[in-house]
């Protein structure tokens, strides 16, 4: 995996509270047996009108969509299904961090491990963002700290060790396989 | 003094966490299935690793499988080309690396949360993972259960153990006595109405008190399985005579004198009298109501009888309600319904059909509804059969089907059409969850089998 230090980009906003993984992608795209190519169906059921043509009143569907890389959602973001496919279809669309006052506890999990920041963030800072669709923002995964563009800055929580191995590109599978005898010696004694 | 989860926790921590670095916790069964597992095998591949335990790793077909009778027995090939391959890719991945797969034609296929418990490899005190949230259904057993992304899977096959941190603990308590008619399903809805979405966040629940005491083993499963809807990972039920008597005897349960000792050492999976949780909500079982959702999320749930709330300017709110076609101050009770599911893994068990069965018996499906009956699992639907709870399905109208995860997430052709009403015993109420454009309304098999007969959203009661 590349490491990753820091997301400087403008936002998107979905302001919606409570988006689950079966919004992010819908379930008849899980029969994939790959990871690739699930950006085109990010949010298929608000992107694309019933005909398959794009919805142009949805974020996603507008100019300043492109080149944004920082999604920001109301509360309790990616609750539902464990799928796995939820950040990779956000990462090949191009998101690499999603900022809410409350993220789902397995989507959080499944973001770390494929190098998508899940990031929560207080009320007040997560209000301006939501209500400043656009604005150009600065994560800086070594100091933990969320800069906006007014000049304040706010460090969000995230777990150590994950975030030693994003920022030197670590695998968890290399370093959980280093504690095979551990493991070994675990099972050996039961 | 410790909690229950903290037993199970403690023992199956090879290392434990520090500030640095996650727990390595082992995990004592890997259930896979089709849709989650295929990407975590291509990375054993392309590291030239084999599955480490395949002991410890069983596999099913359940979300993308069709539930019709000639597509499962290969009359006709299987709809969907991707669902197909996605078998393919399962059945060869198992044979490459030796793990024990229930194929689609194997009497002992089934959703994955139904076939273990019923064969008794889901066991109190164990760890058990799979990529599916659902997978807290088998902490009904005193079980640590909860459901992993492919990364995980992935871990798992290559070293039996995953990275953890510790979640907090959170107590449900839930005292009285359910009145008739109102069941463990209506239970679940109303904690998480009560607590929320998002309630149960980094905790893991422990379902505590006499109305979960006096729970069967499949009601119980239902109540866990729903944990993850409160945004739980996992919800346990401590084991007692009740786990014991569902336990013994399955196929892969202890035997002679090792199931003495094992119930034995199961007892101990219990929450030390004066053990402190995080965090606690209480329940008056003996005030519940038949539940049902009205909203785009398991938390905007009411009792049967009551009005949708008006909540006018929440834009939230507002947005769930256009989805659904419905206004603040709606009375649930006889609205239409277009389709009706009975099945997935919340309320796919015998007690279930067994409970649709009582409703339905000598009774008609209304003209211009559809009823989809579909057990959880090949077991489920032979011992339904045997009981003849298949028979005053068919005689109501029914359709009844091979087993399958089917309409609780229409990826396996069973779907709901756009704006069709959906009353249905699964999970999940989000937005085009059965279908694009359907509108599920979340309910009990009880509420279910008398919103079929009435073709209109029913209290169960009236009927039993």
């Amino acid at each position: 995996m590349e490491p990753l230090k820091r997301v400087r980009s403008r936002t998107l906003v979905i302001a919606s509270s409570n988006i689950d993984t079966d919004q992010i992608i819908p379930a008849r795209f899980l029969t994939t047996t790959t990871k690739d190519g699930l950006g085109r169906q990010l949010f298929a059921d608000w992107r694309y009108r019933a005909d398959g043509s794009p919805n142009p009143d949805f974020v996603l569907n507008r100019p300043e969509a492109r080149g944004a890389h920082v999604l920001v959602a109301g509360r309790n973001f990616g609750c539902g299904s464990s799928r796995e496919h939820a950040p990779w279809a956000l990462l090949d669309f191009g998101i690499r961090a999603v900022i809410s006052t409350e993220i789902a506890d397995i989507f959080r999990g499944n973001s770390l491990k494929n190098g998508l920041l899940p990031i929560t963030v207080d009320d007040a800072t997560s209000g301006w963002l939501l209500d400043n669709p656009g604005a150009e923002v600065d994560i800086d995964l070594e100091r933990s700290r969320l800069t906006l563009p007014t000049g304040a800055s706010v460090s969000f929580p995230i777990e150590a060790f994950a975030r030693h191995c994003l920022l030197n590109g670590i695998d968890e599978l290399g370093y959980l396989r280093s504690r095979l005898s551990d493991i070994e010696r675990y099972e050996a004694a039961r | 003094m410790r909690t229950l989860f903290d037993k199970v926790w403690a023992a199956h921590e090879v290392v434990a966490e520090t500030p640095d670095t996650p727990a390595v916790l082992y995990v004592d069964l890997h259930l896979i299935h089709e849709v989650t597992s295929p990407q975590a095998f291509s990375v054993l591949k392309s590291l030239g690793l084999p599955v480490r335990r395949p002991d410890r790793t069983l596999a099913t077909m359940d979300h993308s499988t069709p539930t019709s009778t000639d597509q499962v027995f290969g009359k006709v090939p299987i709809k969907v080309d991707a669902a197909a391959k996605q078998v393919r890719q399962l059945e060869q991945n198992a044979a490459e690396f030796g793990v024990e797969l229930f194929g689609m034609r194997d009497a002992r296929r089934g959703i994955v949360h139904v076939i273990s418990p019923e064969l008794g490899a889901t066991q109190p005190g164990m760890t058990i993972v799979c990529g599916d949230s659902h997978t807290s259904t088998h902490g009904a057993f005193g079980a640590l259960a909860f459901g992993i992304g492919t990364t995980e899977v992935g871990h798992v096959l290559a070293t039996q153990s995953l990275l953890q941190r510790k979640p907090k603990t959170f107590a449900v308590n839930v005292e009285g006595r359910l009145r008739p008619g109102v069941t463990a399903k209506d239970l679940i809805l109303a904690v998480i109405g009560k607590i929320g979405v998002s309630g149960g966040t980094g905790h893991v629940f422990e379902y505590r008190g006499s109305a979960i005491r006096a729970l069967s083993m499949d009601e119980r499963m239902t109540v866990c399985n729903m944990s993850i809807e409160a945004g739980a990972r996992a919800g346990m039920i401590a084991p007692d005579d009740t786990t014991f008597a569902y336990l013994e005897g399955k196929p892969r349960a202890p035997k002679g004198a090792a199931w003495d000792e094992a119930r034995a050492r199961w007892r101990t999976f219990v929450t030390d009298p004066g053990a402190v949780f995080d965090a606690s909500v209480d329940i008056d079982a003996s005030l519940l109501d038949p539940m049902i959702t009205y909203g785009t999320n398991p938390g905007m749930v009411l009792p049967i009888g009551a009005s949708i709330p008006d909540k006018a300017g929440d834009e939230a709110f507002d947005k769930a309600l256009r989805y659904m076609g419905f206004h603040g101050g709606d009375a649930m009770l006889g609205k239409p319904v277009d389709v009706v599911f009975i099945g997935s893994c919340t309320n796919g068990r015998l007690a279930d059909l067994q409970a649709a069965a009582r409703i339905l018996k000598g009774r008609k499906v209304a003209p211009g509804v559809r009823l989809l009956i579909v057990p959880g699992s090949q077991e489920v639907k032979r011992e339904a059969e045997a009981a003849g709870y298949a028979d005053i399905f068919k005689a109501a109208g029914a359709d009844w089907r091979e087993s399958g995860c089917s309409m609780c997430l229409g990826m396996n052709g069973d779907t709901v059409a756009a704006g069709q009403y959906s009353i249905s015993t699964s999970n999940r109420n989000f937005e085009g969850r059965q279908g694009v454009g359907a509108r599920t309304l979340l309910v009990s098999p009880f509420t279910a089998a008398a919103s079929a007969v009435n073709g209109r959203i029913t209290d169960p009661r009236e009927m039993l």
